[in-house]
């Protein structure tokens, strides 16, 4: 793989600073296109405060960052354009229909009437969801609304999607269902910058980096981490990883 | 542009399919009107009244017809002797007694004045105050047309003071509320269930994916308040229409400027649940911090139901950052008075400044909280 000719993140010593607290300290990474990149960290590791930065919800306190090819400090509003993000508590409005939520996330990507409709039936005949376009969202199965923040997250063709713990709460198989359309998007060329707390997870990224009280500690893929490690999972390399961590969880 | 009604239309749909959100916005104005309108009224309607006179005589006999004739009257006893007219008060039968002293008419007509008492229940002073009123009034107005008819008897019939009420000339307590009602619905309305779905999305974190999206915060806002702020104008119309129809409020006043006075109080009260949005963190925040911060003061402080002038002297002081107040003080200035902008102009300046400081404060609050 070319990683230096589309690199959609860059991060060079990437820091923030809450007064004395340094919670990002010198990140430095690239994700390239397409790539699904695994971000992990125990609880107040800074893993939430790095993905903000990268989404241009705050600004770093030093350090240089890109996204999509846009500045982190200066191009914020460049950047929302161009990434999708979903979150644990997936992003949907439980008392709008499903076409209702799917509309007006179009309509706040600035996408047209026409596209919508189209983007609409195209997704929901994917999801096999076209009977429930009526349906309001909190009459849904845990794992459909899931399924369903997740092609939200996606439907303005993001060039990257943040994906914040996206799988709390399900269990392992309805998991595996969801990984399965995270790698239809990487295949379309979405970059997936994930989180989570689950190490099966983990085993399903191309590349994984895990941070220990705000710094990257380790950076490659799954199975180089276990060599390096000596482990036989990730979750071994974690915990060894981990507990090096000075830090206490929040 | 598209996303902004995109957004909005969205707010509408939460609203509409809310139904406790429906009922408040829908419910509660016309509930509150006919409450205050006529349950809760301040007005003493049907006092038991007892009459005493020693001497029967024609002018007695007349004055007693006047009180059975008044709507707020009703004679139940006729009493025979001093002492049955303080049992039937013991026994709690009467809620004033008219006692005319001896050979009223007789004194009235030789020596021009002839006694009477009015024996008032002073447990509850208020009502007490009010059916002294009622009695004198009717007193008075029986003295001053002997005089009128009289015109040879030189003697004057001075008995009472004459009690001369202005705006409010029968004392209706619903001409009061009205405004009062106003300014209670539109806080209620603008600033907390505003603060509500805002501090709702945060809670959902539905917040987090709005603020990811190219929408600029200040978008995000203003979509949220613009269904409350034509609910509120709806609102408004809603309240003027009863009280007009319903109650009988006369409109004394220019509707425009009702409008415009309501239009910038809406504002203050948007601005304070944007405030309210960006200091608590979940929906029973929100509704405790409006209850406790907004509507008691408005119901205590703003002189809706407790006279201003009658409060301590800190009280007072502190209820002029009440912004209800002002809009109560102006609105009943201009509808039941009738009175011009000049009159008013004070109460307006003071609400827009408000408005003014609010809004700087509540965005720049909701600013910080993002970072």
């Amino acid at each position: 793989m070319n990683m230096e000719n589309n690199i959609v993140i860059h991060t060079d010593k990437l820091t923030k600073k809450f007064g004395d607290f340094t919670a990002v300290d010198h990140i430095s990474f690239d994700v390239a296109q397409g790539e699904i990149f695994g971000f992990l960290g125990a609880n107040g590791a800074g893993k939430t405060t790095a993905m903000r930065m990268l989404c241009g919800l705050s600004k770093p306190t030093s350090g240089k960052g890109t996204v999509a090819g846009f500045d982190v400090y200066t191009q914020s509003e460049d950047i929302k354009k161009n990434i999708g993000y979903m979150s644990q508590k997936f992003s949907l409005y439980e008392d709008l229909k499903v076409w209702e939520n799917i509309r007006l996330f179009g309509g706040i990507y600035g996408m047209n009437d026409k596209q919508i409709a189209e983007g609409t039936d195209r997704m929901l005949e994917s999801l096999d969801f076209t009977q429930e376009r009526d349906t309001l969202v909190k009459a849904l199965p845990l794992g459909w609304k899931q399924k369903l923040a997740f092609s939200l997250a996606i439907f303005h063709h993001p060039k990257i999607v943040f994906l914040d713990e996206p799988t709390g709460g399900v269990d392992p198989a309805t998991r595996r269902k969801f990984w399965e359309l995270i790698y239809d998007a990487a295949e379309d060329g979405i970059t997936v910058f994930v989180t989570t707390h689950y190490m099966d997870e983990a085993e399903y990224c191309n590349r994984v980096s895990i941070m220990v009280d705000g710094r990257i500690d380790a950076l490659d893929s799954p199975s180089n981490l276990k060599k390096q490690y000596c482990a036989d999972s990730m979750d071994e390399v974690f915990t060894k990883l981990a507990r090096k961590a000075q830090r206490t969880g929040d | 542009m598209k996303q902004f009604f995109a957004f909005v239309q969205k707010e509408f749909y939460h609203i509409f399919r809310d139904r406790r959100t429906m009922l408040i916005l829908l419910a509660m104005p016309v509930v509150l009107i006919i409450l205050f309108g006529f349950a809760i009224t301040t007005e003493v309607n049907n006092v038991r009244l007892g009459v005493y006179a020693p001497s029967q005589d024609e002018m007695t006999r007349r004055i007693t017809e006047r009180f059975a004739s008044n709507r707020y009257f009703e004679i139940v006893s006729i009493v025979k002797s001093r002492d049955q007219s303080d049992e039937i008060y013991r026994n709690n039968e009467a809620d004033l007694v008219v006692v005319f002293e001896q050979d009223f008419q007789n004194n009235l007509m030789h020596t021009g004045s002839g006694a009477v008492q009015l024996i008032v229940d002073g447990s509850e002073p208020n009502t007490a105050s009010l059916m002294q009123n009622y009695a004198t009034s009717v007193l008075s107005q029986f003295q001053s047309e002997m005089t009128s008819t009289l015109p040879s008897r030189t003697g004057s019939f001075t008995i009472i003071p004459q009690v001369k009420l202005l705006y409010n000339p029968q004392m209706k307590s619903s001409y009061n509320f009205v405004p009062g009602v106003m300014g209670l619905i539109l806080i209620l309305i603008c600033a907390m269930m505003t603060s509500i779905s805002i501090v709702r999305e945060k809670e959902r974190g539905t917040m987090e994916v709005l603020l990811v999206s190219p929408m600029r915060p200040i978008g995000i806002i203003l979509a949220k308040v613009v269904p409350y702020f034509c609910l509120s104008i709806v609102n408004v119309i809603t309240i003027l229409v009863l009280a007009v129809f319903v109650l009988g409020v006369p409109m004394a006043g220019s509707i425009f400027w009702i409008m415009i006075l309501s239009l910038v109080y809406i504002f203050v009260a948007l601005a304070l649940g944007i405030t309210i949005s960006s200091l608590v963190d979940n929906q029973v925040g929100a509704m405790l911090a409006s209850a406790m911060g907004l509507m008691m003061p408005v119901m205590v402080l703003s002189g809706m139901i407790f006279p201003i002038e009658n409060m301590p002297a800190i009280l007072q002081w502190l209820s002029t950052i009440i912004p209800a107040r002002w809009y109560i003080t102006g609105i009943k200035k201009i509808m039941i008075e009738g009175l011009p902008l000049e009159y008013f102009a004070k109460e307006l300046l003071i609400l827009c400044i408000m408005g003014a400081v609010l809004i700087t404060v509540s965005l720049k609050l909701f600013k910080n909280r993002l970072e």
